[in-house]
């Protein structure tokens, strides 16, 4: 067996090269073609009719004047009399005709009666939430009682940061074939081509053996694009009922920010106390979150910061009368790190403390407190913070005052279950092959470079072919995982690979196999590398053979083999300007200090470092789903008044990319998620010290932060 | 004056109780009868006035990247859809669909504008140009393509072709952009993905490019 | 979007025939940014469209005796690039600049501004103009976060047009035509609070269209001031537009009318006369700022909105005066 260890970092010659992503200019030109952008021969377009009530009961639906409709070619009913319908946007019929107006005009033609019920929809204020909440059980750690007593400072406050929704440009959806010799053919747009299949099958009770599932690109994910949805399942049924013509879905916005995922909700009364030094000894925490109608979990806190002695924490599932949570890059960590990261610079406030210092000086309570030390020294020396910061609310006289804050993070990222096949043709071609996908991450343009740095050959030299069942299976992209899963399957095919090329070649070069390598598209004798042969003469050998080897990343052995591994910290400082007066918040600085493992390509690696970045400064400042008491409808479901930032929003964004030999020695570990968990806090953390207090919940719009300067409730 | 003379239109709008569709993603959900797509009736088409089309299907040629284009259209459909669509040019995505986040950028008459709010009939006799009738050209990319694929100012790409458009339009009449006034330039787009760190210095180094004249 | 027939006149008159006596009959269809999302969204459903970009005499900007004549079709991005609006209206020039994309300045048109409709978002899901819904009243029970803080009367919506409040800071008027002539109105005039679900918020008849706005050229001193919480596309939370006629280093008259805070702009008329005979200085514009306010009856969340009110009028007088804050 080949040793798969990665190549001492000194010696790669591919891997760790700012190489631009290889579909950059597919995408940039227009010409990549996602599973929305799809036509096919015969395709009918299908929409959804949903319910306008968050609550309600379906007395009757008619779908007959809709099936009369010219050009409707199949209508079918979701949500029957009887149906109980749990929020607004609920699946009750869909329609497939020729054209998507056609489909439109025929859906607004379908007549339901809904016996209206009381929904619940808003869950800030815990005095509201009554009934609706759903007690976890109280943890206690240590003494808090006495804690609290002898605690010399305690700091006390509500935080709240609400839904989000993931608002991927591309909607959900889906181009589906069911034809009538029961074969599937899926184009999607998921995070997740080889486990849709699964899903299918299952679902639709078709062997999976007959569906295809096929995906290019897809246009964001973000932890909610991982099931084949409702609305898959039955638009494939459509395309069955009207004998196998393709049909083709796709959210329109209003409802892809009502159904297409959410983040849930995180709201938090907390109380943290510490000695004069700052050292820090109690955590009570009584938290609630929603996430729909089945609640919301708790944030796992105290954050970061898990070691407090003395703890108090208590949870309550909020269930409301809206759609479902997903995941969401970093589940569950922002709210976590928000209502951590929060009280802990209200009490570094109320200590008179400098909370960087605060922070150094509790990392013991951390799972990696040097990691933690070197970056919040790292953050602070990057946005000038022995200049910049001051003590809270001492940002002078003007209307705009400056203020700097800090969060801290953690994250996994460890590679997830994957499979590639590398393939070795007679004149020299390389084909990697997973049914993996790229979210964007550059996915495809690692596994380039993996093979690339394995094989002794160029990027240009691989072709990389991801996003289709036809190839090995690959896991999920989500949790980070992708990166570590198929870096480590592709490093294992191709060297599986090249195992069974030295053999072909050994006779040709006068050496046994295992005295073979390969350097710069060449196979060469390890210590004669004067006998060698170029690449392609050293393919032809095979003569019509081809190799064709899969290599695999499993969990379970993935750390011994040292390929890739997961678990890093990381720290964020925001710089921000608030005009007082107005309440606007600008952003000055994001710096991102990132703890990561190998890098194999630092550009695509930065790049996501940034969106982490400017997505936190969205939820910090601008986004929230807003949803209607009265109506129990989301007000917000579109682009305008759900707020994203544009590009002159965000400031500067500092990223230091931590790529050492001792980082480099953990294999990889994955980095989509890691740098979206500090920033909101961060941030906030950077208006209190600006305006010297707290505006209690994210996003900190003008509005929220009047309102707090005002002493009035949000 | 009443608002909504239609009688339809004003059931519609009323609500008829619980009824009403946010944003067409509710469209018709226990509408009980209220919305009658067809509201153009015999009425309307007896009194069609000269030069007056549609409301059904009108045949209309259109000049997309510099070729004349035949389509049939109804009134209602966006020069977006009709894009995307029938004519297979998807390059400009939907996205908002509301004017609101510069996916669907395409270039009329040289200038930027949002596809999906104007209507295909309205395009005829003018030059449309999407990111395909510039993006690549006798095999070359052009210089706002190669400097956001060397910026990696894409990641999803999802929103990109409307940002290269956006950013093509803006150095048209910026040749010689500031940091700043690439930023006012570019706020009629999105990205979800955040790619406006890249996108900032592309868009600069596009500049310089096509200064250099590698590519007009 | 309902079906609807498509006509695109090349002469006024043609388009005035084109169309009807009622709203549902025929719409005005210029740079279609507003018009075509309220259709998609079921709001509206007009049965014809009048295309009204070609037709000449909504065109262009030009220099009349009554001043500087801005036809409707004008689109946002030829007014800020004009030089005779650019030379003596930089309140107007900010409003149109505030609208932070390319693509909404090259297809919005200043017509279009003036007549778009509000962007409440109880309107925008159908539920009217007041909107109610089981006998409740959405905005004063709901969330009233973006609505208005000031204007008497049963509309809470704000009015979205960022040209109207510059317009009638600027004394500017606008002339519409229907098939039996023209009028002409003050800018000022032309925004109207309905009093009922059934009315529209500006003085226009179904059958009208408004051909141009007519800005007199002053010494006047002016400048508008936006408060927004985005530097891409997005909506102000408000805005203030004034016009100072000095007399000497006082202010002789100022005209001072806030935007995004009421129903119409809100001409905020007790402020502009305190303000006559004193010299702008921070104290004076901050005490105008809260004078323009003084009447805000903010609903259930939007309080806020009142002092930043306050604050883009003294902010607006100190850049208009160009005394630095
Ligand atoms: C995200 C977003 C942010 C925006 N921010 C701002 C902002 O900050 N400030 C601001 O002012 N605007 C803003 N806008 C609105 C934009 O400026 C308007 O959509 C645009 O000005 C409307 O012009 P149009 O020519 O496209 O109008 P259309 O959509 O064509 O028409 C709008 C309405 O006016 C009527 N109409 C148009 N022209 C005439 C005429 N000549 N006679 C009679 N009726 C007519 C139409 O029938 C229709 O009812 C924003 C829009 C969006 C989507
Ligand atoms: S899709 Fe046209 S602007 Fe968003
Ligand atoms: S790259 Fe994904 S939305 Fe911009």
């Amino acid at each position: 067996m080949p040793e798969y260890r990665w190549p001492d970092m000194s010696k790669r010659k591919v891997m760790g090269q700012r190489f631009s992503r290889l579909d950059g200019v597919e995408k940039s030109s227009g010409r990549a073609k996602y599973s929305s952008d799809l036509n096919k021969p015969g395709m009918l377009h299908a929409v959804l009719v949903t319910s306008p009530h968050a609550h309600a009961k379906v007395r009757s639906i008619d779908t007959s004047a809709a099936e009369k409709h010219p050009g409707v070619a199949a209508v079918r009913v979701i949500a029957p009399a009887g149906t109980e319908i749990q929020w607004a946007g609920w699946e009750v019929a869909i329609i497939a005709a020729n054209t998507e107006l056609a489909a439109r005009d025929a859906a607004a033609k379908v007549k339901v009666e809904y016996d209206v019920l009381e929904h619940f929809v808003r869950e800030a204020d815990l005095k509201k939430v009554k009934t609706r909440a759903k007690p976890a059980g109280e943890q206690v750690e240590g003494d808090p009682e006495m804690a609290a007593k002898q605690a010399d400072v305690v700091s006390e406050g509500y935080y709240g940061i609400p839904v989000l929704t993931h608002c991927c440009l591309e909607t959900h959806g889906n181009v589906v074939q069911w034809t009538p010799d029961n074969k599937v053919e899926f184009n999607p747009s998921t995070q997740s081509v080889t486990s849709i299949r699964g899903d299918l099958a299952r679902l639709l009770s078709v062997p999976a053996a007959n569906i295809h599932v096929h995906q290019d690109h897809v246009g964001g994910g973000f932890g909610s694009k991982f099931q084949p949805d409702r609305w898959g399942l039955e638009s494939s049924q459509l395309s069955k009922q009207a004998g196998g013509r393709p049909v083709k879905i796709f959210l329109d916005r209003a409802t892809e920010l009502v159904i297409g995922g959410i983040r849930p909700s995180g709201f938090a009364n907390i109380k943290v106390g510490a000695k004069k030094d700052g050292t820090i000894t109690l955590w009570e925490s009584e938290s609630w979150a929603t996430g729909g109608i089945g609640g919301g979990g708790s944030p796992p806190i105290p954050y970061v910061f898990t070691k407090i002695p003395n703890r108090r924490q208590s949870h309550s599932a909020v269930s409301t009368n809206t759609a479902p949570s997903r995941a969401w890059r970093a589940p569950n960590h922002q709210q976590a790190c928000y209502l951590t990261c929060a009280p802990l610079e209200d009490l570094a406030a109320k200590l008179k403390m400098d909370p960087v210092e605060l922070l150094i000086k509790n990392a013991g309570l951390t799972a990696r407190p040097d990691t933690y030390v070197r970056q919040l020294k790292k953050a602070a020396e990057l946005s000038e913070w022995s200049k910049l910061w001051h003590p809270r609310g001492d940002a002078g006289k003007g209307s705009i005052r400056r203020g700097l804050g800090v969060g801290a993070g953690t994250w996994g990222g460890a590679g997830h279950d994957s499979t590639a096949r590398v393939t070795i043709h007679p004149d020299g071609t390389v084909e990697v092959e997973l049914g993996s996908q790229d979210l964007g991450t550059g996915t495809r343009t690692i596994i380039a470079q993996v093979a690339a740095e394995s094989l002794g050959l160029r990027v240009q030299d691989v072709r990389v072919k991801i996003g289709d069942t036809n190839y090995p299976p690959s896991g999920t992209s989500g949790g980070s995982t992708t990166v570590g899963g198929v870096s480590s399957s592709t490093r294992k095919a191709s060297l599986n690979a090249l195992e069974k090329l030295y053999i072909e070649v050994a006779e040709a070069l006068g050496a046994p196999a295992d005295q073979l390598t390969v350097a710069e598209g060449k196979v060469l004798v390890k210590d004669n590398p004067a006998k060698s042969l170029p690449w392609k003469a050293a393919c032809q050998k095979l003569g019509v053979k081809t190799i064709s080897e899969t290599g695999s990343n499993v969990p379970a052995q993935a750390a011994r083999e040292g390929l890739n591994t997961g678990g890093v910290g990381g720290v964020q400082i925001a710089d921000v300007s608030v005009d007082i007066e107005t309440g606007v918040v600008k952003m000055n600085r994001l710096v991102a200090v990132q703890d990561m493992g190998l890098v194999i390509n630092p550009k695509t690696a930065e790049s996501q470092i940034f969106g982490a970045c400017i997505m936190s400064i969205c939820g910090a400042l601008m986004e929230e789903r807003i949803t209607d008491e009265i109506t129990g409808r989301v007000l917000n479901a579109d682009m305008e008044f759900y707020k994203l930032a544009g590009i002159k929003d965000i400031g500067e964004i500092v990223v230091h990319l931590d790529i050492t030999e001792e980082n480099d020695k953990r294999g990889v570990i994955g980095l989509g998620e890691p740098p979206a968990v500090p920033g909101i806090a961060a941030i906030s953390n950077a208006v209190a010290n600006a305006i010297g207090l707290r505006v209690p919940t994210v996003p900190m719009t003008p509005m929220h932060v009047l309102n707090a300067l005002a002493g009035r409730k949000s | 004056m009443s608002q909504f003379q239609d009688p339809e239109e004003r059931d519609k709008v009323k609500g008829k109780g619980s009824g009403f569709s946010r944003r067409g993603f509710m469209q018709g959900v226990g509408v009980t009868g209220a919305v009658a797509p067809a509201l153009i009736g015999t009425d309307a088409q007896a009194q069609t006035a000269p030069g007056v089309m549609g409301p059904a299907g009108v045949a209309i040629v259109l000049n997309i990247n510099g070729k004349a284009t035949k389509a049939t259209v109804e009134p209602r459909e966006t020069l977006l859809d009709v894009l995307r669509g029938q004519l297979d040019i998807t390059g400009a995505k939907r996205v908002c669909d509301r004017g609101s986040c510069g996916a669907c950028s395409v270039l009329v008459n040289g200038k930027v504008m949002y596809a999906c709010s104007i209507l295909a009939i309205d395009a005829q006799g003018k030059q449309i140009t999407t990111i395909e009738g510039f993006s690549i050209t006798g095999g070359k990319a052009h210089p706002v393509v190669t400097a956001f694929v060397a910026h990696d100012a894409q990641q999803c790409g999802y929103c990109t072709p409307g940002f290269v458009v956006a950013s093509k339009a803006f150095l048209d009449t910026h040749p010689n952009p500031t940091y700043e006034q690439v930023q006012d330039g570019l706020g009629g787009n999105l990205c979800r993905c955040g790619t406006y760190v890249g996108i900032r210095k592309a868009v600069l180094e596009a500049a310089k490019m096509m200064k250099g004249g590698s590519n007009a | 979007m309902q079906p609807f027939e498509y006509a695109s006149p090349k002469t006024l008159k043609e388009a005035l025939a084109l169309l009807g006596a009622g709203w549902g009959d025929a719409a005005v269809l210029a740079g279609g940014t507003d018009l075509l999302s309220l259709m998609k969204d079921n709001v509206m459903a007009p049965k014809r469209l009048v295309n009204v970009k070609e037709i000449p005499e909504l065109k262009g900007i030009t220099k009349t005796g009554a001043g500087v004549r801005i036809g409707a079709a004008v689109t946002v991005d030829e007014l800020a690039s004009n030089a005779l609006i650019r030379a003596s209206f930089p309140a107007l020039l900010a409003a149109a600049q505030g609208i932070s994309s390319m693509q909404m300045r090259n297809m919005g048109t200043v017509g279009g501004d003036l007549c778009q409709r509000p962007r409440c978002w109880y309107f925008r899901a159908g539920f009217g103009l007041l909107p109610t819904h089981e006998g409740k009243n959405l905005v004063a029970e709901g969330d009233s976060r973006y609505h208005a803080i000031l204007g008497a009367g049963p509309a809470h919506f704000v009015s979205a047009s960022s040209f109207g409040p510059a317009l009638i800071a600027l004394g500017a008027k606008v002339k519409i035509a229907s098939a039996k002539g023209t009028r002409e109105v003050e800018a000022a005039k032309f925004f109207v609070a309905p009093q009922n679900s059934e009315t529209r918020e500006v003085a226009l008849q179904p059958n009208e269209i408004l051909t141009e706005i007519v800005v007199p050229v002053s010494a006047a001193k002016n400048a508008t001031y936006e408060i927004r919480q985005k530097d891409a596309l997005d909506w102000p939370l408000a805005t203030a537009s004034v016009s100072l006629t000095m007399k000497g280093t006082a202010v002789g008259s100022a005209r001072i009318v806030l935007g995004h805070v009421g129903p119409t702009p809100f001409d905020a008329d007790g402020a502009a006369k305190w303000l006559a005979g004193k010299t702008i200085t921070v104290e004076t514009a901050e005490a105008a700022g809260k004078a323009a306010v003084e009447s805000a009856k903010p609903l259930k969340d939007n309080a806020y909105k009142v002092q930043m009110a306050a604050v883009a009028v003294k902010r607006a007088l100190l850049a208009a005066a160009g005394v630095k804050a």
